[in-house]
């Protein structure tokens, strides 16, 4: 069952056509990878999948619903996280704070006035904090947490949204190649535990082609190549776009 | 780490502490009004009662700015509101005290509402800062300019305050009063600060991205904060209006605006109490300068500069560093 | 009483005038804030100095060309004052958020308030019309003070100069260059400190010489600094932060909604320019002819 397609899904910015009718299908429980050379539209179809943008042509379907038009909200809600390219997080919170003002507001919490919220939903908190490693730093500020520790924080928040969807938008951006494969492990030990669907964009092309179970290429806003990875790495056009390196730095 | 059983650790070890703390400070609360009307004089009192009232004021005020993250420049709007329908009540309509104490800080919350629809969809501080003052001074030139409602600039004079607390012979019963009600509303702000809905505010504050990604929706969060706030600054308008027993346009001007958000900053914004802190520092430190100088502005002005660009966390903020410095230094 | 409809001219005129000082203080405010992003709440009180600054010139140079001299010295000696301002206190909030920007430069007006109170009092100051500028002149029947053409002609002067030193000269180019992309600016060799101070100093001696050149026509109070930088706020926002034109914009509309707004609240025109911030804060956020961040 394809937990997510899109169908013919345009975006016009000024004169520019962002993205230029993409179809695309993500397989439950798959991890799914775009890539694409910068300004190929990823970060935009991003925008426009996750309600951020309103398209200007094309749907999306989100768990066989329509979701197109959706704001933010609404499509979190029912059951598509996502993750930014710049890390975002609440900087002043400590990380436990973090996880735990969205767990309260995703039980329902968010508009109890006269409740403790420090008393509610405490394990589940430690739960995700666990999960992506950073129970140790729980009372720290999270503002001040290394590249790596903060991509893993938000992670925590994204998961204590209880997705099916993960959308990642480049997630070891910016990141060193310890922290890169850290992240990588992490992603896969999430999407594997929870039996989540994961739809990703990188540049890094050895991390791709590692963890991908199939790939889109996109190329100034249209679909060059979809398919399989050993298919994506055999493509006369892909290889035309950039020479990826195919080594697995994983297990 | 179990955070949940060192948080326990904490609250069992200081609880004799609290409760020697709490019992001084209701002793301290209690005491105060016979020592200083009795010892000094009553204009102190009256100035501790004053402090009560901004302290309201500027807690209210803080749900907007240190939890919410929103600089609103109209507060005055509120506490202006809430002073003029209770005097007004009292004064055309000879309502009864209880009646027109609920009833005003309601229609401060209904302006909150009016205002804060149009302006919580606003972002950048800039803009904020400025519709909210926009809209606040419209409220004020109406009050000004409708004499035959609201007396125009004459203001209301001699508000029939009741008997029981008057303030005709001395400010002690009134004291008693403003403390009770004061308390009942910090109570009230405090149980929201630490409630899931002030962690949503603190969210969106932080990140409004990240807050909408989450789910929330901003808007109406900063909407419910900004109503909420007005409600209590309303309050306080009701409370300074018993006070001072007439009231005039000038509490709607943008400078009380001004003023409420400069207690915060002296305060310290990211603390609960900061805020009250804050007008007690500025309504004693403005009665003690005033009395030598009139260059009060001059000395304001400074200390807040220096607050900004040496101690943005204010002198709250500041004590409670110094405090959490002094605790780890013992437990070396 | 028939409604003489050559007023709305007179209003129409008297509007443009006060444009034009609002023009002056507005390019300044938005030039700070495009190079800089900063917002300077205290410009009122430059605007303060050099209408004082004006009044005591004035008292002292009272030959035939007293004025002009003063309209040459008073806005100098402003931007001395800023730029000191600049150097000593206004660069260490340049990397801070908006709102402790607002806050400091909230409370430099209380500061700048008090010195001007202790070095010219609380009562109210009067400038005189210098002569060759006193009188009327006649259209259509109606008499204007050949100050307001003054005024007129000072704003049009310092807006053609200003768009000959942004597109024409160096500095200019450098000073749009640093709006665009501040950090660029300075990994390119220039003297971003520098240059902010130079910004700063020109926008202080843009609402100096409002200051000075508006002194004649009304009654120095120490609430003048604080009426002009509200109104200035308005005329930013309705034109466009950070952009010059969208000042002029601005304060052509602002000056045009006040004037006629003083024909219904005579005490409280201000009403109108408050309603036309809260329209275009809600309809059009980025002003007029600003751009979307």
């Amino acid at each position: 069952m394809a937990v997510l397609e899109i169908k013919g899904l345009r975006k016009k910015f000024g004169g520019v056509m962002a993205v230029a009718g993409v179809d695309l299908e993500v397989q439950e429980g798959t991890i799914h990878s775009i890539i694409g050379p910068n300004g190929a539209g990823k970060s935009t179809l991003f925008n426009l999948i996750s309600g951020y943008y309103p398209s200007d042509g094309g749907q999306v379907f989100f768990k066989g619903k329509d979701i197109t038009g959706l704001s933010p909200q609404e499509i979190v809600k029912m059951g598509m996280g996502r993750s930014f390219q710049v890390t975002e997080i609440f900087p002043k919170l400590t990380v436990f704070a973090n996880i735990h003002a969205t767990i309260l507001y995703h039980r329902g919490e968010g508009l109890r006035l006269f409740k403790n919220a420090g008393r509610l939903f405490r394990e589940e908190t430690e739960e995700i904090l666990s999960m992506v490693g950073l129970i140790d730093k729980a009372a720290e500020t999270s503002g001040t947490l290394a590249a790596g520790d903060r991509k893993r924080l938000e992670f925590g928040i994204v998961l204590a949204t209880k997705p099916d969807l993960l959308l990642l938008d480049e997630p070891t951006c910016g990141m060193s190649p310890a922290e890169t494969s850290e992240t990588i492990d992490l992603i896969q030990e999430i999407a594997a535990e929870k039996a989540l669907s994961v739809l990703f964009t990188e540049h890094k092309m050895d991390m791709v082609f590692c963890i991908a179970s199939s790939i889109t290429v996109l190329n100034f806003g249209t679909i060059i190549a979809a398919g399989k990875p050993e298919d994506i790495r055999a493509n006369e056009k892909v290889q035309q776009i950039y020479f990826g390196e195919d080594q697995c730095s994983l297990k | 780490m179990d955070i949940g059983r060192a948080k326990r650790g904490a609250t069992e070890r200081s609880n004799t502490e609290k409760w020697l703390w709490g019992g001084i400070s209701c002793l301290a609360l209690i005491a105060i009004p016979f020592v200083l009307e009795k010892g000094f004089s009553q204009y102190d009192l009256y100035l501790v009662i004053k402090i009560l009232v901004f302290a309201l004021f500027a807690m209210s005020f803080n749900l907007v700015l240190g939890y919410g993250g929103m600089m609103s420049f109209g507060h005055a709007a509120f506490f202006g509101v809430g002073a003029y329908c209770f005097s007004l009540l009292l004064v055309r309509a000879s309502c009864p005290l209880v009646l027109a104490f609920l009833a005003a800080p309601f229609a401060a919350a209904i302006v909150g509402l009016i205002i804060g629809y149009f302006s919580v969809k606003i972002k950048g501080v800039f803009y904020f800062a400025t519709i909210t003052l926009s809209f606040a001074q419209l409220v004020y030139i109406l009050a000004f300019k409708w004499r035959s409602f609201t007396f125009g600039d004459d203001g209301i004079q001699g508000i029939p305050v009741p008997a029981f607390i008057s303030t005709d012979v001395s400010y002690i019963p009134y004291y008693f009063f403003a403390l009770v009600i004061t308390l009942i509303c910090i109570y009230v702000l405090w149980k929201i600060s630490k409630s899931p809905f002030g962690m949503m505010l603190m969210s969106l504050r932080e990140n409004p991205e990240r807050a909408a990604f989450i789910g929330i929706k901003v808007e109406r969060y900063r909407l419910i904060a900004f109503v909420i706030s007005a409600f209590f600054s309303g309050v306080a308008g009701v409370l300074y209006a018993l006070l001072e027993t007439s009231i005039a346009p000038e509490i709607l001007y943008w400078s009380m605006s001004g003023d409420v958000i400069l207690m915060g900053l002296l305060g310290g914004m990211t603390l609960f109490l900061g805020p009250a802190l804050g007008a007690a520092i500025m309504v004693f430190l403005n009665s003690f300068i005033t009395s030598y100088t009139e260059y009060w502005g001059l000395f304001l002005g400074t200390t807040l500069i220096l607050i900004v660009l040496f101690f943005p966390k204010g002198l709250g903020g500041l004590a409670v560093e110094k405090y959490r410095t002094w605790v780890k230094g013992k437990k070396k | 009483m028939p409604f003489d409809p050559s007023i709305l001219f007179v209003q129409f005129v008297s509007g443009l005038s006060r444009a034009m000082i609002l023009f002056l203080m507005a390019s300044g405010l938005t030039l700070v804030f495009g190079v800089m992003n900063v917002i300077n709440f205290a410009h009122g009180a430059f605007y303060m100095i050099g209408a004082y600054m004006a009044f005591t010139l004035t008292q002292y140079l009272t030959g035939p060309l007293g004025f002009w001299v003063t309209l040459l010295i008073a806005p100098t000696i402003v931007c001395i004052v800023g730029g000191i301002v600049e150097v000593t206190l206004l660069r260490r909030i340049y990397k801070k958020e908006h709102l402790l920007q607002i806050l400091l430069t909230y409370a430099l007006i209380f500061v700048f308030n008090d010195l001007i109170k202790i070095i010219w009092g609380v009562d109210l100051r009067i400038v005189n019309l210098p002569k060759s500028l006193q009188g009327f002149v006649r259209f259509f029947g109606h008499r204007f003070p050949v100050y307001y053409f003054f005024i007129i002609g000072v704003g049009t002067a310092v807006a053609i100069l200003l768009w000959l030193l942004l597109k024409k000269t160096r500095f200019g180019k450098v000073l749009r260059a640093s709006a665009e992309h501040r950090d660029m600016v300075g990994l390119l060799g220039y003297n971003v400190g520098g240059l902010f101070t130079l910004v700063f100093v020109l926008a202080t001696w843009l609402g100096g010489l409002s200051g000075a050149v508006i002194a004649p026509t009304v009654r120095l109070s120490l609430g003048m600094g604080m009426e002009i930088i509200i109104q200035c706020f308005i005329v930013v926002i309705v034109g466009g932060l950070g952009n010059i034109w969208g000042a002029l914009l601005g304060a052509l509309i602002a000056g045009q909604v006040y004037a006629f707004g003083i024909l219904i609240l005579p005490n409280f025109a201000m009403a109108f320019l408050f309603i036309l911030a809260a329209v275009i804060i809600i309809f059009r956020p980025y002003g007029l002819l600003g751009k979307a961040a």
